[in-house]
């Protein structure tokens, strides 16, 4: 076996002490200066030393530390994977109660500049692309919003020529005449421009960094803006420093290994929680569909290695909401509730107009829950947990009433 | 006990358990819970209230009789928690208010300079100002000179069931404090509370225990109860601790066979 070397042994002890790992995330400037010190080569011998005593010691902790959560991701966890649940249950009803809150994803336009070969919405693919009009966005709106969904979530791809940060803007301004709260996921701003969504009435911030393995991430973004990997992983940062009140992380789960990819998520957002105590981060846990025919999935994660994964970021962040999409099977949605989800989208469309189905366009990837939102209601109440279509409301923030 | 009334905001209030509405598994289960409980006082988060709802307007499940205390749950500052407690009043939800400024995501502390701020404009605005509060003696001073109506410490942070792990510092608000002293958040089973009442504490905010548990409405009566044991022990005056047997007295038995 291999020995430890001198980084490696320090990785070993940044991990175990949660308090100085605390301190040296505050005084660094971006994400990617905790990225460096876990080089993914070192990670990789740590998970080798885990034994079935660190996932024991991990389940039996009150807080757990960065190298518990490896432990709980790693193989030994499997094992244990029945306490391990019924651990991240205990923490996820205590802090957020017997509830699930529901969004629905509204995509405004689907042009893109960038090359990512396992999207739909890939510049090369030739479709017919389309934009919502303000007209079209308002007809949208009030069509998604007549199904009792209060939360919303708006996309576009990278395109600032067709889906400017102006029309984003004007988006919001339309939505929120419809909802309590507008979330965005688009393409990375500057804090400026997060500023000015924000100004408009959007509230939150959803930006995967799709791949944290940077060598992996290169392979799968050929051309366009989102090559550029810290600027994307930088973006939900500068979301948080402009006032986004919730911002919501992720990998896409099937590009890279998904241990590295899961234990560099639950660190961002960690890094993210410690910077920015004032903001609620959560973590989506979207696992990649078939969106291309020629793509094939490099590093499928399977239904148990989600629920690994969604319970150890339980574990280790006890307040982080935790989001399951429609790209999930209804069956498997409605397991998954009590071990850790807190959010889920419901009534979703991953096309342009797709609720007024004013437009023939085409899907980013296709959903694999279609059940109505009645359905995923009638399906929460099931569970039994109360489905929250108002958590929030915007006219709750604001200068003087 | 007899005479033992809850006064605050010149209302006489008959139980001392107030309940919480965020986390139950289904509002329906609400009515009887507040209703086992005996629960006169209940707080709901603004945030959650669709008045638009057909389905879901929570405050619907809040039986009649009851006083409904808004919280500002979702306030980040003095300024937001001032404009939902406006917003509460403006639909009608009466003028208790429950401050709840909090900035800090990830352990729901409570802010208290911002909510001390809030409280000195709310209470200026005829609001019963019921501020969630760190058990510090100094602030708790402040909020009443800003004319809160009672101060709500936390026993431990939200949602952790850990009960009375700030006694120390609760202790010294109901000691000091001529204002109700209420402890809300962190009491996980109907002991906590009776440990709350049994110090002197003038009454116990739950919602965490009762809406988790496998039976919320039964819970709901467990809690009642234990407020009540708790508050009657306390009035009745509970015996000292000791911490040696008294049989006799070998260190000073000689002064009594001297004489």
């Amino acid at each position: 076996m291999k020995t430890a070397g001198c980084e490696e042994i320090k990785i070993f002890e940044h991990m175990a002490n949660s308090v100085e790992l605390r301190r040296s995330i505050l005084c660094k400037e971006s994400f990617i200066d905790i990225i460096n010190e876990f080089d993914i080569k070192h990670l990789e011998y740590v998970f080798s030393q885990i034994n079935e005593d660190d996932v024991l010691r991990a389940i039996n902790k009150e807080k757990i530390n960065l190298y518990d959560y490896l432990a709980l991701l790693s193989p030994h966890a499997e094992k244990h994977i029945e306490s391990i649940a019924a651990k991240a249950k205990k923490i996820t009803d205590m802090n957020f109660g017997k509830v699930i809150s529901l969004y629905s994803p509204v995509y405004l336009s689907d042009y893109c500049i960038n090359q990512c070969v396992y999207c739909g919405f890939n510049c090369k693919n030739v479709i017919q692309r389309h934009k919502l009009n303000y007209e079209q966005a308002e007809i949208e709106a009030r069509e998604v919003s007549s199904k009792g969904i209060r939360h919303i979530l708006l996309l576009t791809g990278e395109s600032r020529m067709h889906s400017p940060v102006e029309y984003i803007e004007e988006c919001v301004r339309i939505f929120k005449k419809y909802f309590s709260s507008v979330s965005i996921e688009i393409y990375p701003l500057e804090t400026y421009e997060y500023k000015k969504i924000i100004a408009a009435g959007a509230e939150g911030l959803t930006i995967y960094q799709e791949v944290y393995d940077r060598h992996a991430y290169k392979t799968y973004h050929l051309n366009g803006p989102k090559k550029n990997y810290q600027y994307r992983l930088d973006a939900p940062e500068r979301g948080c420093a402009a006032g986004m009140r919730v911002v919501n992380i992720g990998a896409l789960l099937g590009l890279a290994d998904w241990r590295k990819e899961a234990f560099f998520t639950g660190l961002h957002a960690l890094y993210l929680q410690n910077k920015y105590p004032y903001v609620d981060v959560g973590i989506s846990l979207p696992r990649i569909r078939k969106q291309v025919e020629d793509f094939n999935i490099p590093c499928p994660v399977s239904d148990m290695h989600l629920v690994q994964i969604m319970t150890a970021i339980r574990l280790l962040l006890p307040r982080a909401g935790i989001n399951i999409s429609t790209r999930e099977r209804k069956e498997l949605r409605e397991n998954l509730i009590g071990l850790g989800v807190t959010r889920m989208s419901a009534g979703s469309s991953t096309r342009v107009g797709g609720h007024s189905n004013a437009l023939d366009s085409f899907g980013q990837f296709e959903i694999s829950d279609t059940s109505t939102v009645e359905e995923v209601r009638q399906m929460i109440y099931r569970k039994g947990y109360q489905p929250v279509f108002k958590d929030w409301d915007n006219f709750l923030q604001g200068e003087s009433f | 006990m007899k005479n033992d009334v809850l006064v605050i905001g010149g209302k006489e209030i008959k139980s001392r358990l107030f309940i919480g509405t965020g986390k139950f598994s289904n509002n329906r289960l609400i009515p009887e819970a507040v209703k086992r409980s005996g629960a006169q006082v209940v707080t709901v988060a603004l945030r959650r209230v669709d008045i638009s709802s057909k389905q879901e307007n929570m405050l619907d499940f809040i039986p009649e009789g009851c006083i409904i205390m808004p919280n500002t749950s979702g306030a980040a500052n003095a300024g937001e928690a001032v404009r939902i407690a406006r917003i509460a009043r403006h639909l009608g939800c009466g003028n208790w208010v429950k401050i709840e400024i909090i900035s800090d995501a990830k352990y729901l502390m409570p802010d208290n300079y911002e909510t001390i701020k809030a409280t000195e404009i709310l209470a200026k605005e005829g609001f019963v100002v019921l501020p969630y509060v760190n058990p510090d003696l100094m602030d708790a001073r402040r909020l009443r000179d800003a004319g809160a109506a009672a101060v709500m410490p936390l026993g431990a942070p939200i949602g952790t069931n850990k009960g009375l792990k700030t006694k120390e510092l609760v202790q010294i608000l109901i000691e000091e404090m001529d204002i109700p002293v209420i402890v809300d958040a962190g009491l996980g089973k109907p002991s906590h509370a009776a440990e709350c009442m049994e110090i002197g504490a003038d009454a116990v905010l739950v919602n965490t225990a009762i809406a988790v548990s496998e039976d919320p409405v039964a819970m709901a009566e467990a809690f009642s109860l234990a407020v009540k044991a708790g508050r009657m022990a306390y009035v009745a005056g509970m015996a000292q601790e000791k911490i040696f047997a008294e049989a006799s007295s070998p260190l000073t038995g000689f002064l009594s066979k001297n004489e």
